[in-house]
């Protein structure tokens, strides 16, 4: 016990005196949690459309002030002909061109029929699939009011109907960063912490230090131990930063507890650190290190269902994602957090990572040799 | 000039002699690939629907078998009247849950009017709005099918045409994207790391004495990450064509110089941070902690940059990324030449020369 | 001055087909200054890492302050004190806190500690430096410091890897003069150096050529039994058979 005062001691000396890392250690988490979020939304306003109206009619101008007035599509240009709109889709001011073809007007009264063309950039489809189908409720609507205009009401056959209504619960105003924020703090902690933990002790290969450590009666778990409180302390100082900037700049207030919150940073923190650890006991210098560490990194940040759903992941990909840590504890801030979870919704998330964290630091001291 | 290889050839000596981080260096763009190509996309799919029927009749059982034909759902429970909704969603069990009033098929029929609940856990807003939308969809549909006199009389036809990716594979808006973050890590984080490292061991000191220029040497560190990065060029290349279906519709020796000028600005900016930082573990978290969000998240790799608010959209434009992959949108999948990419190559070629011009001014400081 | 601190016999350390150090057998007794010469890699520091527990032999026996080196490491190390090449200190530690974390290290603690550090520091001359980090005193300094650190514990055997590298004579000499007092105190110590003249100032040596030992005597000794001036000679004759390069 002395001896793991004596090295914490040592540690906290060495990363207190190391003003700029710690500077960065801090600042460039906060600065991400208060610009990244509000990048991140998939919510679809303001597409962009070229217009090419080769019929010139009351209806075709009605058709286009129906998607102008949607407030999902913004008005980019008329073109002459379907090449010029093209243009503005390859120089990007464009995402959309809707081509109202010569005697629109005159076909869809004469024969009640007429096509219009659409055309999507679909490099990026998911954005292409949706825009298509706002579209396509937009022009079914259209439909609906010529109709109502057209013909004289009663004359349709009563049809059931049925309605529907819908709620969206825990963020009736679907405010992205809302989402978005809660998964962002874990990837910038567990950056943080895992690769400060895994840098650390191959740093001290580097120089030699550890040979003289080695060579003392320092017991193994004493010395990982030592290593793993000051970053175990460094990342709750991070996540304590990250809840109060998610409070006071995102007005996300948990619906959950906190201490549900905390419980679970302080078991994920020691997993995360024991596998920072774990691949510092692999690695000879820090360049290694740093790349195994980043191979991980961004493969669980990926996989863990911060930026893409993994429901919508193959099989083999979602039985992967049980093997991430993150991906529980995205899971977990976001059920407790906006959903409000409590303690024992997510006990099995809880003894997941408790698990990670035993195998992982276990490994980490076996790994470690003070003889080789 | 001969020094000048001659220094080229230790780097390569000393990337040579730990196999391990080259080969995960090699691995990495392949593991990406696989990751994008197959288990990454933003479709929303199989999403587990929780039905509290409270009818259970003809009606309800058919408008719940088109949800379970539905790829969008995954039927996950029918829960009783006496469920708790919360608990459902506290759990993760379910990311919507429709209620079916009781007397579905007497009310349609009768009065000719019922009404459908959908709770959509909005904890996720992408999610529960598309869900809704598909939803509604599918009901819609049911209720055209199954009473059709409610069709329409007039008829705009919409006739979708799905340009340059008609399939709407996720890999074509993805693959650009892998392309900017793997070679933006690696190159910058590549040469600062290495550059720093000889400081911090005091190896730099021995090669500054020599007769090569002091940025020489520096440069001569950055040759072979350019050959690195460009065989990972290569690989995302040939594993996008050959495994994931992308075309390369415009010129392959175009899209390999674009991707060298991309290259070449990571590894200035590269050389940048190391003049600011003093040992490997301040270069690395610059490097990584410091690129590798904002080049995820402010490129347009993953989020679409014209949905960001104004400023956000004003801070990408400092992101190389963000015009590496516009390059290669244009030239891989739309077919188009160096004429509509002008501005992008002005702008990296722009950031680069800044990113060499402020690293040649403190280099030369810092050795004074 | 008999009792033995060091035994090995035939102790040997392969990597792979090549064998570091070839069935080396000595012993070293209590309190002296026992001299481990060879050229560069001719396995000293092999065999010195062996001894201190920071690597496990091959074959052969060996015990250090009467623990066996294969399976009471930890033992040895609570015996032993070590300074290496690299002389690694913390060198974003200052001066202070280094003596402080090694003595912390070996159990020393409270009014013990402190005494023992005001000791270290007088004898260093070191106290109005006490605060500076290590990174910014003299490579000369760095040693004399590391050097006495190694023994704050009073360990039985004391192990130098090349304690003396890259300094002037005079600043070597100087270290030497803390060797002696060590000694003086009872701690064996067994060093390493490829200096000659440093040679002369051990009780006995140990020549090592190509994972071997070739020579073991009082330097007086060696000097007799291969007709030579100088320990520099006694070298140069047994060096000159070695097959293995230095590295």
């Amino acid at each position: 016990m002395h001896i793991l005062l004596v090295l914490l001691k040592k540690e906290f000396t060495q990363i207190l005196r190391n003003r700029f890392l710690l500077l960065i250690m801090f600042q460039m988490p906060v600065i991400q949690l208060l610009i990244l979020p509000l990048a991140a939304t998939y919510e679809m306003k303001n597409i962009s459309m070229s217009v090419v109206d080769k019929d010139h009619s009351s209806y075709s101008a009605k058709l286009i002030d129906k998607f102008t007035a949607s407030g999902y599509f913004k008005l980019n240009s008329y073109a002459d002909s379907y090449e010029k709109a093209l243009e503005s889709i390859e120089d990007n001011t464009s995402d959309l061109i809707i081509e109202i073809p010569e005697n629109f007007e005159r076909t869809l009264i004469r024969e009640k029929k007429a096509d219009i063309l659409i055309n999507a950039n679909a490099i990026d489809g998911t954005k292409a699939g949706l825009s298509s189908s706002y579209a396509a409720s937009i022009i079914a609507d259209f439909n609906k009011d010529i109709r109502e205009t057209l013909l004289q009401p009663g004359k349709l056959n009563p049809a059931p109907r049925i309605s529907i209504t819908y709620s969206n619960w825990f963020n009736p105003t679907l405010h992205y960063p809302t989402y978005m924020v809660p998964g962002i703090l874990v990837t910038l902690l567990s950056l943080v912490g895992g690769f400060m933990a895994a840098l650390n002790i191959v740093s001290e290969k580097e120089k030699g230090t550890i040979e003289q450590i080695n060579v003392t009666p320092v017991k193994k778990t004493t010395f990982i131990v030592s290593k793993i409180i000051p970053f175990w302390i460094i990342g709750m100082i991070i996540f304590t930063l990250g809840l109060l900037i998610s409070r006071f700049v995102y007005h996300i207030y948990p619906v959950g507890t906190y201490g549900t919150l905390y419980i679970f940073a302080m078991a994920y923190m020691i997993a995360f650190l024991g596998l920072g650890l774990l691949i510092s006991t692999y690695s000879d210098n820090q360049q290694q290190a740093m790349f195994i560490a980043f191979f991980f990194l961004i493969i669980f940040i990926l996989l863990s269902g911060e930026f893409t759903p993994i429901t919508s992941m193959p099989d083999w990909a979602q039985k992967m994602t049980k093997l991430n840590p993150l991906s529980y504890f995205v899971e977990v801030m976001r059920l407790v957090m906006l959903k409000g979870s409590s303690f024992r919704d997510v006990l099995t998330q809880f003894l997941t990572i408790c698990g990670f964290g035993v195998v992982l630091n276990t490994w980490a001291v076996l790994n470690y040799k003070k003889t080789s | 000039m001969k020094q000048f290889f001659s220094f080229i050839q230790k780097e390569f000596y000393h990337i040579f002699r730990d196999p391990r981080s080259l080969l995960l260096l090699l691995l990495m763009p392949v593991a990406l690939m696989v990751i994008f190509g197959f288990a990454v996309t933003n479709e929303i799919k199989n999403n587990k629907l929780a039905i509290m029927d409270l009818s259970r009749d003809e009606a309800s059982r058919k408008l719940i078998n088109r949800f379970s034909a539905s790829p969008y759902f995954d039927l996950s429970v029918l829960v009783p009247e006496s469920a708790s909704l919360e608990t459902i969603f506290h759990k993760n069990k379910a990311a919507m849950v429709m209620v079916i009033p009781a007397h579905f098929n007497e009310d349609l029929m009768a009065s000719h009017a019922t009404t459908l609940q959908l709770l959509a856990d909005g904890s996720d807003p992408n999610t529960a709005n598309s869900l809704i939308n598909y939803a509604s969809a599918i009901i819609g549909d049911y209720q055209q099918e199954e009473f059709p006199e409610t069709a329409s009389a007039f008829q705009i036809v919409p006739i979708t045409r799905m340009l340059y990716n008609p399939e709407l594979k996720s890999a074509f808006f993805f693959v650009p994207g892998v392309m900017g973050l793997i070679l933006m890590l690696i190159s910058a984080m590549m040469t600062s790391v290495s550059i720093v490292r000889e400081k911090e061991l005091g190896t730099m000191e021995v090669l500054l004495v020599s007769p090569l220029k002091p940025f020489m040497i520096v440069l001569a560190k950055a040759v072979p990450y350019l050959l690195i990065a460009l065989v990972n060029v290569l690989t995302i290349i040939a594993l996008s064509v050959w495994v994931l279906g992308l075309p390369i519709r415009g010129n392959f020796a175009l899209l390999l110089g674009e991707s060298t000028l991309f290259i070449l600005s990571c590894l200035s900016l590269g050389l940048l941070i190391s003049t600011a930082a003093q040992s490997q573990q301040i270069a690395m978290l610059i490097s990584l902690l410091g690129l590798m969000l904002p080049t995820m998240m402010l490129s347009g790799f993953i989020f679409p940059i014209e949905n960001m608010p104004m400023p956000l959209q004003v801070i990408s434009n400092i992101v190389p990324a963000k015009w590496y992959i516009r390059t290669i949108k244009a030239i891989m999948l739309k077919g188009l030449g160096l004429g509509a990419v002008w501005k992008e190559n002005a702008i990296l070629l722009g950031m680069t020369l800044f990113f060499l011009a402020v690293s040649i001014k403190r280099f030369k400081i810092r050795l004074q | 001055m008999n009792n033995k601190v060091i035994q090995t016999e035939n102790l040997t350390k392969t990597f792979g087909d090549f064998t570091a150090v070839n069935t080396i057998s000595f012993d070293v007794y209590e309190g002296e200054i026992f001299g481990f010469l060879g050229a560069n890699g001719a396995g000293k520091t092999t065999a010195m890492r062996m001894l201190s527990g920071l690597s496990t032999p091959s074959s052969g026996k060996a015990s250090v302050a009467g623990f066996d080196v294969y399976r009471q490491t930890e033992s040895i190390k609570k015996n032993i004190g070590y300074m290496s090449q690299k002389f690694s200190l913390y060198e974003d530690l200052t001066i202070r806190e280094n003596i402080e974390l090694f003595g912390g290290i070996y159990g020393l603690r409270g009014r013990l500690l402190q005494e023992k550090k005001m000791a270290l520091l007088k004898n260093l001359e070191l106290e109005d430096d006490q605060m500076k980090l290590v990174s910014s005193i003299p490579l000369g300094w760095k040693q004399k410091l590391a050097f006495s650190i190694a023994i704050l514990h009073e360990p039985r055997v004391v192990f130098l890897d090349e304690p003396t590298g890259g300094v002037d004579p005079i600043t070597r000499r100087k270290f030497w003069d803390l060797i002696y007092a060590a000694a003086a105190k009872g701690i064996t110590v067994f060093v390493t150096t490829h200096y000659m003249d440093e040679a002369e100032y051990c009780n006995r040596v140990s020549i090592m050529v190509d994972g071997k030992i070739e020579a073991l005597d009082s330097p007086d000794r060696l000097k007799i039994t291969h007709a030579a001036g100088s320990m520099d000679e006694v070298f140069q004759q047994l060096a000159r058979r070695a097959v293995r390069k230095a590295d």
